[in-house]
């Protein structure tokens, strides 16, 4: 396999909360193009993982780094989610966090924010650039609901959305923030067997099309095995396992804390 | 509905048992005899029977309601979303704004220049309340501000009215990101915790800094706004504040407006739905939350100085807390976000109590049972935001289907 550009380089992160060592010098590579999985028993750390990667805490220990294509290297380490977000790293949320009241469209422009410049004074004398830029938020927007078939729903309140909807909402406000690395924390939870199926195509689909490189963290193992390589194996807070899906799925460590009960049936 | 009935049969026997003693025995101390005011027990029970039944009648179709449709679409909102009546309405509204002195007399015009006062107020609190979500509890402390500050500078340099107009606004800025700063962690309870903090320090440096504020007794014999050097009685200077208020109205509803539209307006109703997913969608939150805070400061430092203006006396008097809970009110009660609902909020609350002078021994009794029917029939407020609706190119979307 040729040697593919490093985009996320995670080493030795650690996350402690007083005593409790939440994650524990767990070091992690994203490569552009691939579906990286990060998959553990519950309270393993992965979201504790994910929340220090993108701002949300500041990590104890370890390095994040970032290696934009053509750009120099940025380090993560302290720097605020917002931040985070305009170099290039979007994230979903395990617990839905969509912008209830707004709309579906407003969601996804609400994504376009950091990568708009309308500021107080040019809002309120809305010159021809700002009511371009207007416009260039809402197209977008509107191309990116038709991406993840949400299209005819676009005026609707998102609290209004079925479940399944709403996730794919996430996935595209995310991706109106225009990043390389997309982080997917549980995108299938409490979904049913079809939703899965199509965020499945979703996933693969973005990847495949618009060349963002995918972290997701996931409990729904046939979808992990299908589209994910490489696999990362928390558990406790440390990572016990990488390598293929058949490499996870015959690693006795894993199947130890994890996969003991498939490879029994 | 048989349920209901005995519950409220139930409800109306407890108020009399209750109220017994008050309402059915009264002591005659000068003829030494126990009067047994039975009739009154009646009136008691066939009172509170109806008002029983009345409340559960309105709840049980309010949850009919709900199950029916969405209730945030009522008759009147539909035809405010009308974008053609909408602009013939406020076509009309400004009319009759311009020709209400010409009709009615000095008191009329008084009362409405306080009314439209309000009307600011609520505009600029909407923003960090009912856009933003931010609580502020203090929003009066910025009123003062705006007061002083055009009482001050006129007093001691005699600088006139309109100089004053935008460095009162400028002031309300500054404060807005005083109190911004120290507070851009805080949420919800403790946030209203500080920012009415903030507005009782206002009012306390106010009273006390006798040398730079004059203390309790206040500012008196400020300027009026002053038109070309003409000499005006007091007819006429009414008359000329209603209209610069009417203009300042237009002015902060079309800023407001095109604020909430904006980058920048979305920005703030996305941290109000979610901080952390606001975040994490790359707004900066620091920046947004000063920026509410700031321009939501900016209206009331504004409308400050004209206040200082129209009444050519202020003192600390005039900034308590009450006028925050009133102006906090308005915004609630008009509908947190929607501008045209602060608008009739700010009448409802400011021009309802002068018109009902007869009864203002219990106005806030009305004042408290109006605020707690609103949140349980109607919590989104007389008018709820309308969404803007945008315009995307569907055309392609067509084709490719075709």
């Amino acid at each position: 396999m040729a040697e593919k550009h490093k985009l996320l380089e995670v080493k030795g992160l650690t996350m402690d909360f007083g005593g409790l060592r939440a994650v524990d010098s767990v070091s992690l590579e994203v490569h552009e193009g691939e579906i990286a999985a990060l998959i553990g028993p519950n309270g393993a750390g992965k979201t504790t993982f994910f929340n220090c990667v993108t701002g949300i805490y500041n990590p104890t220990k370890g390095d994040i780094l970032l290696h934009p294509k053509g750009l120099p290297t940025r380090r993560l380490n302290g720097l605020k989610p917002n931040k985070v977000t305009e170099m290039g790293l979007a994230r979903t949320f395990q617990n839905i966090r969509l912008f209830s009241d707004m709309t579906v469209l407003e969601n996804v422009m609400i994504g376009r924010h950091c990568r708009t410049s309308a500021g107080i004074f040019r809002s309120i004398i809305r010159d021809k650039g700002v009511r371009k830029e207007e416009q260039e938020i809402v197209e977008t927007s509107y191309q990116l609901l038709k991406k993840v078939g949400l299209a005819e729903s676009a005026n609707e309140f998102a609290k209004n959305l079925p479940y399944g909807a709403q996730r794919r909402l996430e996935i595209a406000r995310a991706m109106a923030t225009e990043p390389f690395l997309l982080l997917l924390d549980e995108p299938a939870a409490g979904m049913n067997p079809q939703e899965t199926g199509d965020l499945d195509q979703l996933i693969c689909k973005i990847s495949e099309e618009e060349q963002i490189a995918i972290l997701l963290i996931e409990h729904d193992m046939k979808l992990v095995m299908n589209i994910s390589n490489p696999i990362y194996v928390m558990e406790y807070g440390k990572k016990i396992a990488e390598g293929s899906p058949q490499q996870i799925k015959d690693h006795p460590k894993v199947i130890e804390a994890y996969l003991g009960e498939e490879t029994d049936a | 509905m048989m349920k209901d009935f005995k519950q409220s049969i139930l409800v109306s026997i407890w108020f009399v048992f209750l109220t017994f003693p008050l309402m059915a025995v009264r002591v005659n101390t000068t003829e030494q005899v126990v009067e047994w005011r039975w009739m009154s027990m009646v009136w008691v029970a066939i009172a509170t029977f109806s008002l029983s039944y009345a409340w559960r009648y309105l709840l049980a179709r309010k949850q009919a309601k709900k199950n029916e449709e969405d209730i945030s679409h009522g008759k009147l909102q539909l035809l405010m979303e009308d974008m053609g009546f909408r602009y013939k309405a406020m076509g009309l509204l400004l009319l009759l704004a311009l020709i209400f002195p010409l009709v009615f007399d000095t008191y009329q015009n008084t009362i409405m220049i306080s009314a439209l006062i309000y009307v600011v107020l609520g505009l600029g609190l909407n923003i960090s309340v009912g856009l933003a979500g931010l609580l502020d509890l203090g929003y009066v402390a910025f009123f003062a501000v705006g007061a002083y500050s055009y009482a001050l500078l006129n007093h001691h340099f005699g600088i006139g009215f309109w100089s004053i107009l935008p460095v009162g606004g400028i002031f309300g800025c500054l404060f807005g990101v005083i109190l911004g700063f120290p507070i851009l962690r805080l949420r919800g309870d403790y946030l209203a915790i500080v920012t009415l903090g903030f507005g009782m320090i206002i009012k306390v440096v106010l009273e006390n800094w006798s040398d730079f504020t004059f203390g309790p007794s206040g500012i008196a014999n400020i300027d009026k706004p002053g038109l070309f050097g003409m000499d005006m009685n007091i007819d006429s200077s009414t008359t000329y504040i209603y209209y610069i208020m009417i203009a300042l109205v237009v002015f902060t509803i079309l800023i407001t407006n095109r604020l909430k539209n904006s980058r920048i307006g979305r920005a703030w109703i996305a941290l109000r739905e979610d901080e952390i997913a606001c975040v994490a969608m790359g707004i900066d939150m620091a920046r947004t939350k000063l920026s509410a805070y700031a321009l939501g400061a900016f209206w009331a430092g504004m409308v400050g100085v004209l206040f200082a203006a129209k009444t050519t006396f202020i003192n600390p008097a005039s900034f308590t807390f009450m006028e925050s809970a009133i102006i906090l009110s308005i915004v609630v009660l008009g509908g947190m976000g929607s501008i045209l609902g602060v608008i009739l909020g700010a009448f409802i609350l400011i021009l309802l109590p002068e018109y009902l002078r007869a009864f203002s021994e219990y106005r806030m009794l009305a004042f408290g049972a109006a605020m707690v029917l609103m949140m349980i029939f109607r919590p989104q407020g007389i008018i709820s935001n309308i969404r803007t609706k945008y315009e995307y190119k569907k055309l392609t979307e067509e084709t490719e289907h075709g």
